[in-house]
């Protein structure tokens, strides 16, 4: 019946087209020609004007623009290499809205200027080899300076090395979660491979436990960066592609599967210090007198806000690309130590249960029955749940 | 004076356009470019820019009002939208529609295919393309692509979803998300049938301006559009194959458990076998197509903006020569740019510095272009027409998108605004927008030559053309904003950031435009059906613009020239060309059309 229906609805849409057809060629006869169509002075002249008020336009919604949106603009750079980052852009952007300023006026002045009338006669200039070489040698000399200094940030931001003590840290993507280690005492990270991954024992990044050098690696949820240090992130990525964005650090790279990439930064601002930027501040005020309009129209996810540095997901990546996140927090040396020496290590999670056979997960159950999970058990036990759930979907 | 054109029929060269044609052979398998050119239009252009735009608006809507329940989602989503709220998988289902439809379908074969086929012979004065089977196959194959497209958004598990540039694992693994199951391989299919109907296209496209120019028509008299669609074939015949292979290594991972692009791999509890293959590579692929394609869709779309401006301008085009080398200049850089799109995909650092030198060399030909078009407008009298405005309008777009261009295109600068909402805002405006007024303006300018002489009207163009600009600038310009305070694209909601709440308003603001902007093009669909069959006739050359294709009838014939074919004797720009004691070459009228022999007394312009 369906198939009839829809046979039936194509032989008359193939029989309106035909028709159409028809009626346009017989459209087709008796017209006469008229200039109508073509634009005539009052035309040109309203349209002129128009062009004069686009200028105007152009110009009025940069300035509305920057005057509105500045401040949702990122805070001030909060890396060593930032401040550089951000002084290039800033020139960058001068020499755009020297060159826009100029050309969108000349365009459209012109378009005003010049808006035709009957009997007018154009200037007919074809070519003229100074002016065609003038502009073409400014932008090359403009563009040789940016492509220089640009060049030479580029190559000492991608330089990761492993000079000055830098703290190893492992950035792992899955969908649609981050997860961090810690290269430990040792700060070296231990060999992994997806190859390797056991959920049933709570080795979910698929560390090598045979390699020595894992054993002292500490895997975390949340992201702790001493001030001051380089921290060199190796990135890996078990599903597909992500990209972990550091926007307030300017920092990005990829996470490919089958691959390890790297980046490398010094935090140079801590987190309580950014809170207190009048910036930061002025931002987090506007926000949260947003949240409290949504709290008092009783809408979820209005909690009062307080400003924390974030890793973002910044590569497709499916359903939840959208709220792939994980917070970072940049804190004194004294203040990281104390963190980092109140986690557990790789060996005290998931190795130690070699002698016993005992599952961890069933460890952490117990544990979070018993109520003796410490504090920092509590990422283990939100991995752990993960793993059970994805035991649980097969 | 077309009637008597066709009583005055001398030398009969017959093309056999006397005998009666079907309704079949007419409208359906034609043969003839102009008619190709229709389809492509309508094929193109109106239906799948119909589809594309919606979708575009209907994300924004979830963009500015997140988790709002709208009985439009209902209506067109159907069970992606329980309750009216749209999904996040059909979210990111629409913008990978929204990208492949606008780029592949409406701005390379609408436009493309529109424009070199009604143009190139009429321009070049051949009586068809060198091949016309191969023509019309082209156009069918694209046909059959765009069926296929249009079928994939209505299987089971949704279309393809894994943005325009389908990234493999995302794309490769059924199980990373829904549309990567049907909907992505037939999103596979349809792309490798219209690379074959490019591939064909393109091809017939050089072969004729190559071999089919009338006598006189040296290659240093083309307009300046031929020369755009001539370098458009030749880029796309360049990259498109390379994307084919892409597309083909991606279907044998997929279906044939090859390893190019994928390994190491742990997905929903278990390791797949893959092993060595990398995702980089194919981003390699891609984007050794995807960087020219952008110029696939922007060079055809100046080229109409360079002949539209000249003749509207009354002046000849300025610096004819430096737009010749400027479209060569960019077709060749164009193909040594792609990893400015990979600055951060993990490949070596090393690259992207010599990506960063090629990329920003591309601006030089740009600049010039740009400048070209200024001086173009200067000392004119310039007729504005809406193709004129809209190519008026390209201009300003292409230089605000274009200038953000230094800043992506910086390897360094890259690192904190790539896939941000400021790379959306960039390439909308220099490809997106730039190209479809290139594509309005053509529509506006050759309407006449399209539809036997009826001329679409000027004052809904007018709407259309100001409503068109000042939302475009509305949507894209506080867009920069959004990208510089790091909401990345692709983000079903923001509502997950708090640092993001403060930028809700602006989203709602760009919505507003956006919609806005959408109404206006109806004003445009409108406006152009209408025209069709009620359009007032102008008069054979209506834009007193002195190219070749405005000496044919304005009637259809097989053949395009009821005699002879026209014989070329100078360029195409001989507007408001004096004597030297400032007198008009042909008296009482400011253009010397390229068939009219040199004057006594008068000099050729040695461009």
């Amino acid at each position: 019946m369906t198939t009839l229906l829809i046979l039936t609805v194509l032989v008359l849409v193939a029989i309106a087209i035909w028709q159409m057809t028809k009626i346009f060629e017989l459209s087709q006869l008796g017209a006469t020609a008229t200039n109508a169509q073509i634009a005539n002075d009052t035309d040109n002249k309203n349209n002129g004007y128009l062009l004069f008020g686009f200028l105007i336009f152009i110009y009025g919604i940069t300035i509305f623009s920057f005057a509105k949106y500045t401040k949702v603009l990122l805070p001030e750079a909060a890396s060593a290499h930032g401040g550089e980052y951000d002084t290039l852009m800033w020139v960058s952007f001068a020499i755009i809205f020297f060159v826009q300023t100029i050309t969108q006026a000349l365009l459209h002045y012109f378009g005003y200027k010049y808006r035709g009338e009957e009997g007018k006669k154009a200037l007919f200039y074809a070519d003229n080899d100074r002016l065609e070489f003038i502009w073409t040698i400014i932008p090359v000399i403009v563009l040789a300076g940016l492509i220089i200094w640009g060049l030479y940030s580029w190559t000492n931001i991608m330089d990761v090395n492993e000079d000055d003590d830098p703290l190893i840290v492992e950035l792992y993507a899955q969908q649609f979660n981050w997860t961090a280690r810690y290269g430990g005492q040792d700060n070296v990270l231990g060999d992994a491979s997806v190859r390797l991954i056991d959920i049933d024992r709570a080795n979910v990044l698929g560390l090598d436990e045979s390699d020595p050098n894992a054993g002292d690696d500490v895997i975390v949820k949340e992201l702790h960066l001493p001030v001051g240090r380089k921290v060199n992130f190796y990135m890996r990525s078990q599903d597909v592609l992500h990209s972990a964005y550091m926007p307030h650090f300017r920092a990005q790279m990829n996470c490919v599967p089958g691959m390890i990439t790297q980046f490398s930064f010094t935090p140079t601002i801590t987190t309580e210090e950014m809170r207190l930027k009048p910036d930061v501040v002025d931002k987090v005020k506007r926000t949260n007198a947003i949240r409290a309009e949504k709290a008092a129209s009783g809408d979820p996810n209005s909690d009062p806000w307080e400003f924390d540095y974030v890793l973002l997901c910044n590569k497709i990546c499916g359903r939840s690309h959208y709220n792939m996140q994980m917070k970072i927090i940049v804190e004194t040396e004294e203040e990281y130590n104390k963190w980092i020496a109140e986690q557990s290590t790789f060996a005290e999670t998931v190795m130690k249960d070699e002698d016993t056979k005992e599952s961890p997960v069933e460890v952490a159950l117990e544990e979070e029955a018993e109520g003796t999970a410490e504090k920092p058990e509590e990422q283990l036990e939100e991995m752990v749940e993960e793993a059970q759930q994805e035991i649980d979907k097969e | 004076m077309s009637a008597i054109a066709h009583v005055d029929d001398q030398a009969h060269d017959d093309h056999g356009h006397h005998h009666k044609e079907t309704f079949i052979t007419k409208y359906i398998f034609s043969q003839d470019h102009k008619m190709i050119a229709k389809q492509y239009l309508i094929t193109g252009v109106l239906v799948m820019g119909f589809i594309g735009i919606a979708m575009s608006l209907m994300f924004r809507m979830q963009l500015a009002w997140p988790g709002e329940s709208f009985s439009v989602f209902q209506a067109l989503l159907g069970k992606w939208a329980p309750d009216g709220v749209m999904d996040a998988d059909v979210y990111l289902a629409l913008i990978t529609m929204h990208g492949t439809i606008m780029v592949f379908f409406v701005l390379t074969a609408g436009l493309s295919g529109t424009f070199s086929n009604l143009l190139i012979p009429l321009q070049i004065g051949a009586r068809d393309m060198a091949s016309g089977f191969l023509n019309m196959l082209s156009f069918w194959l694209f046909f059959v692509s765009t069926v296929i497209m249009v079928i994939s958004l209505f299987v089971e598990a949704g279309p393809a979803a894994a943005g325009w540039t389908i990234y493999p694992p995302l794309s490769a693994l059924p199980m990373a998300q829904p549309g990567s199951g049907m909907g992505m391989t037939l999103w596979l299919v349809s792309m490798a049938i219209f690379i074959a109907s490019s591939l064909l296209g393109s091809l017939n496209y050089i072969v004729t301006v190559l071999n089919l120019r009338t006598k006189g028509m040296s290659m240093t008299r083309l307009p300046l559009t031929i020369w755009a669609f001539f370098v458009t074939a030749i880029i796309g015949v360049i990259s498109f194959p390379v994307l084919l292979s892409a597309a083909l290594l991606l279907i044998m991972d997929r279906s044939f458990g090859t390893s190019f692009f994928l390994s190491d791999i742990f997905i929903q509890g278990e390791v797949l076998h893959y092993q060595g293959g990398s995702p980089v590579l194919y981003e390699h692929l891609f984007w050794f197509l995807g960087h020219p394609e952008v110029y696939i869709v922007l060079l055809p779309a100046l080229g109409i903006t360079s002949e539209v401006m000249s003749t509207n301008a009354r002046k000849p085009i300025f610096g004819y020569r430096a737009m010749v080398a400027s479209i060569l200049a960019i077709a060749f850089l164009s193909t040594i740019v792609w990893g400015h799109h990979m600055f951060i995909s993990g490949m070596n650092p090393f690259l992207g510095s010599v990506f960063t030198f090629t990329t920003l060399l591309i601006a030089i030909p740009s600049a010039v272009k740009a400048f070209n078009y200024i001086t173009t407008l200067w000392k004119g009298n310039l007729q504005l027409n809406p193709a004129m405005l809209f190519s008026i309008g390209l201009v300003s777009t292409f230089i605000t998108g274009g200038l953000t261009g230094i800043i992506l295109g910086d390897s360094t600068l890259d690192i904190n605004v790539h896939d941000t909402y400021f790379v959306v805002a960039h390439f909308h405006l220099v490809m997106g927008i730039s190209a479809l007024y290139g594509l309005f303006a053509g529509v506006y300018h050759w309407f006449p030559k399209m539809f036997y002489g009826r001329m679409m009207n000027k004052n809904l163009g007018y709407i259309h053309f100001w409503v068109t600009a000042v939302c475009a600038y509305g949507v894209f310009f506080p867009m920069h904003f959004v990208g510089m305070a790091g909401v990345p694209r692709r983000y079903y909601e923001n509502t997950a950031f708090p640092m993001f709440d403060e930028l809700t308003n602006v989203q709602v603001l760009m919505t507003v435009f956006a919609l806005i902007a959408g109404l206006a093009q109806l004003v445009f669909v409108y406006n152009f059906i209408s025209s069709i069959f009620y359009g007032e006739k102008g008069p054979q050359n209506p834009w007193k613009s002195n190219t070749l294709e405005w000496t044919a009838p304005q009637e259809h014939i097989h053949g395009n020239w009821p005699g002879k074919i026209p014989e070329v004797h100078r360029w195409a720009y001989d507007y408001s060309k004096t004597y030297e004691n400032g007198e008009y070459i042909i008296e009482g009228q400011d253009f010397v059309p390229q068939h009219i022999p040199l004057q006594d007394g008068e000099e050729e312009m040695h461009h």
